[in-house]
């Protein structure tokens, strides 16, 4: 028996959910209007987007050779081998940045990724299921949001030296899944009292069939706005830990720039070219990022959007 | 009144439930980590030029110490009555120097020079915000939105180098290092002024940071704010703009924004620990840096543990207060 069309909606388009695979482009087409429309959107994913290209095709263009150690000079201002000269270590720092952006890059995605899902499945079994298991989640997401998330982080990374950026990604997602499980309750707390859901209760579905087939699709914009939310806040506490050389060690990444840098005392040296380039691409990045979880925000919360209805 | 007395019991047994959550991740981490403070403490010793004849006797006698000889139940309740009574006991690295003492030194230049700085940014940052939406403003008001979001993306910490970079290294405005000693010999007014002058590059690589997220959220809370019937009614009363805006707009819209603030100061002592090192300001934060440095596993416990107590009992007191600001509030029992 096939389930009735939806009557929800997401930005005033009535849509059918009879599963995700098919829901998917259209919730897209959906809310690519306001998405097109909204200026962080079009800002923010342009820049994610060349630095995504810049990290993937770079290095395999300028290849690894100058940023082995003493492979050059030491600490050399900028000259036509070396675009923005080298470390105190002898590495290329243009070639260096090129190499240290797919890495941060990760570290973000994993821990945000991690963060999601945790999310997605707390929120929505906390949100639909009720009960003491939403007493006990909640409970959880609250107490994970009080607790400053930067001074356990360090603890932790003081004592469980963090050796690697799969590692310290996933000690950074500890901290990241109460918002986005909270972002996805409130969502399905909604959603279960739209009358789609009534019928699709009384047409015999189960209560992991509507999870799946019936909320989980119309929850898509609030996961990605979730998604971009925790992979800023993965990069930002990842950037700080490493800042403060509690990082991994092994893996060029903008964070270990930084650190690198500080320890050789850059900033009082006067070798401005080498924390400036990764302190820009970080400022950039960020920029980006925040930009698109705006751009996300608009589409799935349409109250955010800026102007005054009256 | 809004206050039920069992919504005060369920505030209060959460704010407990944090702390202890936070104070038992603070005691089972470093012992379940790889790494012996004590032998780190021997190998200091010896490193020092100290030659350590019996090792056995002397780690046995810091074990007797710290306490660290007895099984891990023990140590573990031990830690939580101590805790309950503030006594962190002593630094390893500064020993006998107790942690409270240490940080109690620390905090009024972490808490002054945040204060400040968060109180700046959040009054400039609602002024802003609500400037930016209000239909009557300026337009330049409105060209101001995407620059605040820009800026309120990027970490303090970045903000921090950069500033340090130009108005320090590059134009010599401030000072580069050594910002704001505990100890001068300057008294009275010029030890004021002094402070100030260390003060104001940390105080700025915040305040520009956050003054955009202040504007945001606010400028997010007016838009519900003026689309409200009251609103529609003191215009058509033909109340004077200005009166509109503050009264009318601003007021109803800032009460959302003090949850905000108070999350804030809760936080506030960790979002600085990073500032403090760039500019070696005397605070908590960069003690905590040289503690994890260290290996100085109860000044680390201790501080982190104030971080906690200050961000829960800011949620807890605001959680207490907000019914009293807003009538509109109720907290019905659940």
């Amino acid at each position: 028996m096939k389930p009735p069309r939806s009557m929800n909606t997401i930005s005033g388009v009535g849509q059918n959910t009879i599963s995700a695979a098919r829901v998917f482009p259209r919730v897209l087409r959906a809310s690519s209007g306001a998405a097109l429309r909204s200026w962080p959107m079009t800002i923010g994913s342009s820049i994610i987007g060349l630095l995504v290209v810049a990290g993937w095709v770079g290095p395999s263009i300028l290849g690894s050779e100058a940023i082995q150690l003493g492979a050059s000079g030491f600490a050399e201002k900028a000259s036509r081998e070396h675009f923005l000269g080298t470390d105190t270590f002898g590495r290329d720092i243009f070639v260096f940045v090129f190499h240290a952006i797919v890495p941060t890059l990760t570290i973000g995605v994993i821990a945000g990724g991690a963060a999601t899902a945790a999310g997605v499945v707390l929120g929505v079994v906390s949100g639909y299921v009720r009960g003491p298991a939403d007493t006990l989640i909640r409970t959880a997401a609250d107490i994970a949001i009080t607790i400053p998330s930067l001074a356990v982080l360090i603890v932790i990374a003081a004592y469980v030296r963090t050796t690697s950026i799969e590692m310290m990604a996933l000690v950074v997602a500890l901290f990241a899944w109460p918002w986005a499980t909270r972002v996805i309750r409130a969502q399905t707390l909604s959603l279960r009292e739209k009358q789609f859901i009534s019928v699709a209760r009384l047409s015999g579905y189960n209560g992991i069939e509507i999870a799946l087939k019936q909320i989980l699709p119309n929850l898509l914009p609030y996961v990605m706005s979730a998604f971009a939310g925790t992979v800023n806040a993965g990069i930002l506490a990842a950037v700080g830990l490493q800042v403060l050389g509690l990082g991994p060690v092994d893996t060029p990444s903008l964070g270990l720039m930084l650190d690198e840098s500080f320890r050789a005392g850059a900033l009082i040296r006067g070798f401005w070219w080498w924390w400036l380039p990764p302190t820009l691409i970080l400022a950039f990045l960020f920029i980006g990022v925040f930009l698109l979880t705006v751009g996300l925000d608009e589409i799935a919360n349409p109250r955010l959007r800026t102007r005054v209805d009256r | 009144m809004g206050l039920t007395p069992s919504y005060v019991t369920r505030r209060i047994l959460l704010f407990l439930l944090i702390v202890w959550a936070a104070a038992s991740i603070n005691f089972f981490v470093p012992r379940f980590a790889p790494g012996d403070p004590i032998a780190a403490i021997i190998v200091r010793m010896e490193t020092q030029g100290g030659r350590v004849d019996n090792p056995k006797a002397l780690i046995a006698e810091y074990r007797r110490t710290f306490g660290l000889d007895k099984p891990l139940y023990t140590q573990y309740l031990v830690y939580l009555r101590n805790l309950s009574h503030f006594e962190l006991g002593p630094s390893i690295v500064f020993f006998p120097t107790s942690v409270i003492d240490l940080i109690a030194a620390r905090l009024p230049w972490t808490v002054g020079l945040l204060l400040t700085s968060l109180l700046i940014s959040f009054a400039g940052g609602s002024i802003l915000g609500a400037l930016m939406i209000w239909p009557r403003s300026a337009h330049k008001f409105r060209f101001i939105a995407p620059v605040t979001m820009v800026l309120a993306a990027i970490p303090y910490y970045l903000m921090a180098l950069l500033l340090l970079w130009l108005l320090a290294f590059t134009f010599s405005v401030f000072p580069i290092f050594g910002s704001g000693r505990i100890a001068s010999n300057l008294v009275g007014l010029e030890r004021v002024g002094e402070i100030l002058y260390f003060s104001i590059l940390p105080s700025l690589s915040m305040v520009i940071t956050s003054v955009g997220l202040w504007a945001v959220t606010m400028r997010g809370i007016m838009v519900t704010t003026l689309g409200e019937d009251f609103l529609a009614l003191a215009e058509a009363k033909g109340l004077p703009a200005a009166r509109i805006f503050i009264w009318y707009g601003v007021r109803n819209a800032l009460l959302p924004q003090v949850t905000g603030l108070a999350i804030a100061m809760g936080q506030m002592i960790t979002g600085a620990v990073i500032v403090e090192i760039l500019f070696s300001y005397p605070g908590v934060g960069s003690l905590l840096f040289n503690a994890i440095r260290t290996n100085d596993f109860p000044v680390i416990q201790g501080i982190t543990f104030l971080l906690v107590v200050s961000a829960a009992g800011a949620v807890l007191l605001l959680d207490l207060l907000y019914p009293r600001l807003d009538p509109r509030i109720r907290y019905e029992a659940a």
